[in-house]
Formats: structure tokens, C-alpha cells, sequence
């Protein structure tokens, strides 16, 4: 059985999930603690000595990086796929996804975070407003694709989930659950898909717990 | 096939390596970021978010240099960017990752712009957020190339590979922009870094040379 190596609030933890349990794969899941620091302890240096979380382990083969994961799981797990068959549909789906996973998660994780307060001197709202504000130019802009591109469906691309879904459903949780940014608001094509994707229980089953997607902004 | 693509810019020396390398001939079409040109009207036609890199091809624009690069391996075979194995592809593929989605993100010009013009850092502090990034990022990718013992003349094995194509340009952008050192700190990497541009592919594409044929 595959092992995964992952924490329930990390966003890219979140998209190896929603790709396991998409394709309906088994797997044994081994918390590594972030905010503990659990990364760093020699155990799972041992696993990944880059201390990167996620690593999925198949056999003798570990994998970190959430997006090679799921390429990997694409390669070695039979369908329902997670990218299409032709290239110039994969380039898309691929573009999607790193348009969120370079151009705006790196933004906002919370060694990131950390970083920019001793550069402030102070963890202040000066934080906050750098990540919603790097949330909400590259929402926007994704927003912007998914409207314009004839290739979206009710999905991200076509009529079911690819690595572009397994991508924006974590982003979108992430600018909810952790800086109050709603970002379904004033982006109807990222909502839009963004509700299929949770009526999915792959989705589902991937998402940590708290409050549900309805409940966002009522507290 | 049509780059639009920036001197400067590390992603875009990504995809220009890719092209050498492949020996496909495309056509530059230089948009200056430093200027703003990416929202110029003329581009906002082309790539209507303004990023940059995008390669045009097709009647397709594609953007995102890793998804550019992975296409041109799909429709361009030979000679591949990626092994034949699925766990050696994902070794590359995370290599790549880390420092496209580890690294280079936290330092260009937009970025650290809206640090000290809008946030309010103090304007010293600029270069040490990037410098404090790559060091980190690249003993990252140090160990992730070294520990396993699969690095050979370049990231993975004696073939050149996506990872290649990735860890050249940060570590130029390191040495030329931000005045670093690899040598002692990544000696793997460095190594690595010299090996790749002592092919006519990488050398070719760097933003120095592009730049001066411009």
C-alpha cells in the first residue's frame, strides 16, 4: 500500500489527496506535524531529507513535490485520469495548475509569512494584506483564463476533474480558511467549479476538516 | 513556433534552453517586462493576463515555462527532457518544482517592488529577502540532487534533463543579479550549473547572450 506523508492543513497535502482518492487508490496516511516542526526530525529526514511535506512512498520509490505526485500517480495508477489525452489539452491543464502553485501558493505559505514579519519587524496586518493581495491578482487572473478559454467545462478543463481542479480547490480553501478570503465572491466561473469539485467525495474525502465551504463567512 | 519572451526573465531562459536543446528554430519576440510591456495592448491580444513567457504555436499560446517545457518534450521527442521511468521522471519533475515553485516565485521584480513600495519594508531589506529565498531554496535542491546519489554531469544522471533546465537559470540569476556564491555552500549544483553551460543549448540562451543579439 502507498504511504503518504502529510499534514491535514497543508495545501499541497490537499492535492495529492484529492488525486488518491480520485483514482481510488488506497493509501496509508502518516502525519507530519508542520506547525511542530515535525518536519525537521530526524525520522523523517530520513523518509525526505529535504524535509518537504508531502512525500508519497510507493515501494522503494519516494516522491515530494505535490505536483510530481500526482504526475507519478497519473504514469503508475490506471484511469479516471487527472490530465487529458492530448498534449496541447495537458499544457493547459499543466498551466493552470502551476499559475496557482508557482504564481500564488508560494506567496502565502506560512514560512513565508514568518519571513515577511522579521522583515516588517513585526507580524502584523501588513501580512495578511500581502497574501490576499497576492491571492486576489492571481485568482483574478485565473478567473480571467477560465472565462476566456473555450476549453473549460464544468471543470477546468472539459467535463471532469484534472490536476487544474486538484489545484484550485486547495487554493480556494486555503484563502478561506486561513485569511478570510472568500474568493468564490466576484469570480463566478472559479465558484462554479469549484461547487462541482465538492460534490465530488474525492474532493471531499481530501478536504480538512472545520468549517464547510457553506459556511464560510458566516462566523 | 513564436517565444514571447524577456532577456532577463528566468523562466523564459528555461524554455529558450528547452528550444536549443531540441534544436527547433522559433522566432523571438522580445517583450520588455522592466518597460511593462506585457500589458501593452498588442501583447494583452497574444496573452490576454500578460505573463510572460508564452509560446505560440498552433493557433495555441501557452504559458507557464515547466507546462511549455513539458509539451515541447511531448511533441519534440528527441532529444527528451524527461527519463523514461515514471519514479526517475518524478525525481526531475520534483527537482524542477522545487525551485519553480520553491524559489523563483519570491523574487522578481513584482514581487519585491510591492515589499518595499507597498508593504513598507525598508528598501535595504530587499535583497536580502531574495538572497535569504535561493540560499535556502538551492541547499534544498542541494541535498535533493546529492543525497540519493543520482546526480552525475547534470541533475539526473549524464543526461540533460527538465531539472537542468530549472537549476541553470536560478543559479545565474543567484550569481548575476544577486552577486551569490554556490561553491561552497552547493557544490553539487554549482558543479552541475558549470557542466550545462558549457553546452552550446545553455550558453546560447542565457540572458546575457539574448540580449546582445537583440
Amino acid at each position: 500500500m502507498m504511504k503518504l506523508y502529510d499534514f491535514v492543513g497543508s495545501s499541497s497535502s490537499f492535492r495529492v489527496r484529492i488525486g488518491l482518492h480520485w483514482k481510488d487508490i488506497g493509501f496509508e496516511s502518516i502525519p507530519v506535524d508542520l506547525i511542530a516542526g515535525e518536519q525537521f526530525a530526524p525520522e523523517y529526514r530520513r523518509v525526505n531529507p529535504t524535509s518537504l511535506v508531502p512525500s508519497l512512498i510507493d515501494g522503494a520509490v519516494v516522491v515530494g513535490e505535490s505536483l510530481a505526485i500526482l504526475e507519478y500517480l497519473e504514469a503508475v495508477r490506471p484511469p479516471p485520469s487527472l490530465l487529458p489525452p492530448d498534449a496541447a489539452g495537458r499544457a493547459r491543464v499543466r498551466s493552470l495548475a502551476l499559475a496557482m502553485a508557482s504564481g500564488i501558493q508560494p506567496l502565502h505559505t506560512e514560512r513565508t509569512e514568518l519571513r515577511l514579519a522579521e522583515v516588517l519587524g513585526a507580524f502584523d496586518e501588513r501580512v495578511l494584506a500581502w497574501c490576499r493581495h497576492w491571492i486576489g491578482v492571481g485568482m483574478d487572473a485565473l478567473e480571467r483564463r477560465l472565462c476566456d478559454e473555450a476549453e473549460t467545462g464544468d471543470f477546468c478543463h472539459g467535463a471532469t476533474p484534472t490536476v487544474a481542479d486538484a489545484v484550485l480547490v486547495p487554493q480556494v480553501y486555503a484563502a478561506a480558511r486561513r485569511f478570510g478570503l472568500d474568493v468564490r465572491k466576484g469570480r463566478p466561473r472559479i465558484a462554479v467549479i469549484f461547487g462541482r469539485c465538492m460534490e465530488l467525495s474525492a474532493f471531499r474525502r481530501a478536504a480538512p476538516p472545520g468549517p464547510s465551504p457553506e459556511e464560510w463567512g458566516r462566523t | 513556433m513564436k517565444l514571447y519572451h524577456f532577456a532577463g526573465s528566468a523562466s523564459a531562459f528555461r524554455v529558450r534552453i528547452a528550444l536549443n536543446f531540441k534544436n527547433i528554430s522559433y522566432e523571438g519576440i522580445s517583450i520588455d517586462i522592466t518597460k511593462g510591456e506585457q500589458f501593452a495592448p498588442e501583447y494583452l491580444k497574444v496573452n490576454p493576463v500578460g505573463v510572460v513567457p508564452s509560446l505560440s504555436h498552433e493557433g495555441r499560446v501557452l504559458t507557464e515555462s515547466l507546462a511549455i517545457i513539458e509539451y515541447l518534450d511531448e511533441i519534440r521527442p528527441n532529444p527528451p527532457l524527461l527519463p523514461t521511468d515514471p519514479a526517475d521522471r518524478a525525481r526531475v519533475r520534483a527537482i524542477a518544482l522545487s525551485m519553480a515553485c520553491g524559489i523563483q516565485p519570491l523574487h522578481p521584480g513584482r514581487i519585491v517592488n510591492y515589499l518595499t513600495k507597498e508593504i513598507g519594508a525598508p528598501g535595504d531589506k530587499a535583497q536580502a529577502w531574495c538572497t535569504h529565498w535561493i540560499d535556502l531554496g538551492m541547499r534544498a535542491v542541494e541535498t535533493l540532487i546529492s543525497a540519493d546519489g543520482k546526480a552525475g554531469k547534470f541533475c539526473h544522471g549524464d543526461e540533460v534533463s527538465l531539472a537542468d533546465t530549472v537549476l541553470v537559470p536560478q543559479i545565474y540569476v543567484g550569481v548575476n543579479r544577486f552577486k551569490m556564491d554556490f561553491s561552497k555552500s552547493c557544490p553539487t549544483a554549482w558543479r552541475i550549473y558549470q557542466n550545462c553551460m558549457a553546452l552550446p543549448a545553455f550558453e546560447r540562451a542565457a540572458p546575457h547572450v539574448v540580449a546582445k543579439a537583440a
